[in-house]
């Protein structure tokens, strides 16, 4: 490390050991969130609704953002009715931005937590907390690239940073892009995308096919041979419904595909789900459970301790954290399916299949 | 009080839950804006007033008022110091705000500003306390170990120096509570792994507070010192007032093993309510106090928001008035007052008071 940099590290020590039990970082959340460094803070600078449904927000993030790839994904956490929800979204501006900011653009899905909110009552001057860009659906390094994306619905969104860095970058030279919507106002970027096409039609070719009109053409290789004759030699990008990554697989050669799938985090849980099979993580032991034993006395049966307290859900200890599905608390009926939430096993049982950290 | 049937106790206890059900599916923003704002403003005061103490040495010239301006540092960084510990740490790490899943305020991951480690605290406070509460032999919070607060706990001569071990402990509080969890009836060496967690927490706490930032001022180190030593005082002796006031005013009452075997979710309840008292007080003092002034309700719903204890009070005071039940509320000073009184007055041998006036059934006492 530099003088300078060394310098700095102490005089953090030295803060950590004079804000103790908290850390510097605490104190300087108070004047700025984004100052905060034990997590990482953006402020909603902006919002703009793309569809009736979508709406991009722009972000400032704080200081412990680091860049990221075109296509690339981040956490994204928020307050909503009090409780934190986290979920994952696609960042759909592009590194090359020159002002720091970056965008999400979320689509309110029916029955979501966070994406309602995002989609429609986020507003600027908001906080909301990130994790770091992750995932491999990326450009490859070398340029140039002739690339075939295949996208539908919210599924553009990685492939809008691709396409808005290949723009900056101003080696848009050989882009087929084939997305897909219900119907022309449901298309999120549809003004951007047709202004590219627009501007240089040899270099990007758009097809833009409404699923719900008569006489769209579905996806399969005619379909890709009417648009684009050498689609076999490129690599394709897809994002979308499940339905139209499988047509994909089955079209273009695995060696050239890359996907990026969009998970719901939530299964929906059939009415009156009771027990079912359930996956302790901690000890990869799966065992079969009824919906009224609490999950510690399931735990034990299988032959495991876990940390216990009082039993009777007042004390905490026993708390563990839910990876998957749905538990029952058997004192107020309340279910808890929210991936990653922290639960009392000792008084809550399992609601149809789950994975929990025990 | 009568005797409460077997049903009525049953009953008792589905009235009870239905309270804590509503409120649970009734937290949303509102209570998230409640605890994120009181923190901001415990830790803003906090360094506000390391600030206003620093700032006083400039004053130093002026003699007096450079005195006053320390001392109102020192009374402004205690406001701090009892705003974390009580409404803000103790809370936190009942699990009070886990419902939230936010991991900057949950009982999984807070520290609190004493010497006192906070899994320690967790399971000396969370499981022993309020699973055993008030029962003699279980319950270390009868007397911590060192005071004889009731009749029931036979007499010996040490307890004559009761009144001593009292103001030490009023005075060095957070020492107390970080033994809590030690058992020190049994040889020392078998809670090491605990001693060395208090040694490692009163380090850096001591270091924070009687040496670095101390050291900050130059050549005013005692200055500071004397400051942060009054805060830590002025936290310790009104922690010490609150918390004494939870269990050992008159009319409480203490429990055996034997009372409590096989006790119902209704029998549960009465003895927390039999067991605890409340004080009165206008809504600052309830925050300032952690809302342990709202001991029956906090020790009804240990996990349930410290925010809404004033609002289901009334319901829990109707219910107790419905059943029969005594509802043990008074001023600080009557609930410390006889709470001291116990106290010296059991340093001597003889029948002299402290919990369970005579006649109140005890919850195994059901037909």
């Amino acid at each position: 490390m530099t003088m300078t940099a060394t310098f700095w590290s102490r005089l953090g020590d030295v803060a950590s050991l004079v804000a103790t039990p908290l850390a510097p970082s605490h104190y300087l959340e108070l004047v700025n969130p984004l100052w905060s460094t034990h997590k990482l803070e953006a402020r909603i600078e902006d919002v703009h609704d793309e569809t009736a449904d979508a709406r991009s927000l722009t972000l400032r993030p704080g200081r412990a953002w680091r860049s990221f790839r075109a296509g690339q994904h981040v956490r994204v956490s928020a307050s909503v009715d009090g409780r934190r929800v986290t979920r994952t979204y696609s960042l759909s501006s592009s590194p090359l931005r020159r002002d720091g900011l970056v965008t999400i653009t979320v689509k309110a899905t029916d029955g979501g937590r966070l994406s309602p909110y995002l989609a429609r009552r986020a507003r600027p001057g908001e906080h909301l907390t990130l994790g770091k860009p992750q995932g491999d659906f990326v450009l490859p390094a070398q340029a140039p690239v002739r690339p075939l994306f295949v996208t539908a619905g919210s599924g553009i969104t990685p492939v809008m940073s691709m396409l808005r860095t290949l723009a900056l970058e101003g080696t848009v030279r050989d882009v087929v892009h084939v997305h897909y919507a219900p119907r022309a106002k449901d298309v999120i970027f549809v003004r951007e995308l047709r202004r590219m096409a627009a501007d240089a039609p040899s270099s990007y070719r758009l097809s833009i096919v409404h699923t719900r009109e008569p006489g769209a053409a579905r996806f399969g290789a005619p379909a890709l041979d009417a648009l684009c004759a050498d689609w076999r030699h490129r690599d394709a990008w897809a994002c979308g419904p499940q339905s139209l990554l499988d047509e994909v697989a089955r079209v273009v050669e695995p060696a050239r595909l890359h996907v990026e799938r969009f998970v719901a985090a939530r299964a929906p849980l059939p009415a009156g789900a009771a027990g079912g099979k359930v996956h302790l993580r901690v000890s990869n032991v799966e065992v079969s459970a009824d919906g009224a034993t609490p999950l510690l006395h399931v735990a034990e049966a299988a032959g495991l301790s876990p940390a216990h307290g009082c039993r009777m859900g007042l004390c905490h200890t026993c708390d563990a954290t839910l990876n998957s599905g749905c538990v029952r608390d058997l004192r107020t009926g309340q279910t808890i399916d929210e991936p990653g939430a922290r639960f009392q096993p000792c008084v809550c049982a399992a609601a149809g299949d789950v994975d929990v950290d025990l | 009080m009568r005797t409460l049937s077997k049903q009525e106790l049953d009953q008792l206890g589905r009235e009870l839950d239905a309270i804590q059900a509503e409120v649970k599916a009734s937290l949303g923003e509102r209570d998230r804006r409640y605890i994120q704002r009181l923190i901001k403003i415990q830790r803003g005061l906090a360094l506000g007033a390391r600030g206003v103490m620093f700032g006083s040495l400039a004053l130093t010239p002026l003699g007096p008022v450079s005195w006053a301006v320390l001392g109102a540092g020192a009374v402004m960084l205690g406001v701090a110091k009892i705003l974390e510990n009580m409404e803000i740490g103790h809370n936190v790490m009942h699990g009070q705000w886990d419902w939230m899943h936010d991991p900057d305020i949950s009982s999984a991951t807070w520290e609190w500003d004493t010497v006192c480690p906070a899994d320690q605290w967790k399971h000396s406070h969370n499981v022993v306390h309020h699973t055993w509460t008030n029962v003699l032999g279980k319950d270390r919070d009868v007397g911590y170990e060192i005071l004889r607060v009731t009749d029931a706990q036979p007499w010996y001569p040490a307890a004559l120096g009761q009144p001593v071990y009292n103001a030490l402990l009023g005075l060095f509080f957070e020492y107390g509570v970080a033994m809590h969890d030690v058992d020190i009836k049994r040889p020392l060496k078998e809670s090491r792994h605990l001693l060395r967690g208090i040694g490692k927490k009163i380090l850096r706490q001591v270091a924070k507070d009687y040496v670095l930032w101390p050291l900050l001022a130059g050549p005013f180190f005692l200055h500071i010192l004397l400051g942060n030593l009054v805060a830590n005082l002025i936290r310790n002796v009104w922690a010490y007032m609150i918390i004494f006031c939870g269990h050992f005013p008159d009319g409480a009452q203490t429990f055996t093993e034997a009372e409590v075997e096989g006790e119902t979710r209704g029998a549960w309840y009465l003895r927390q309510i039999l067991g605890s008292c409340n004080i009165e007080g206008s809504p600052l003092f309830h925050i300032m106090s952690g809302n342990l002034s709202h001991q029956i309700e906090h020790h009804l719903y240990p996990d349930m928001p410290s925010n809404r204890y004033p609002q289901v009070a009334p319901r829990v005071r109707a219910l107790c008035e419905k059943y029969g039940i005594p509802y043990n509320s008074g001023s600080l000073a009557r609930q410390f007052g006889t709470t001291t009184r116990t106290i010296l007055r059991l340093a001597l041998p003889g029948k002299r008071g402290g919990a369970r006036p005579a006649g109140t059934p005890r919850p195994a006492e059901v037909t």
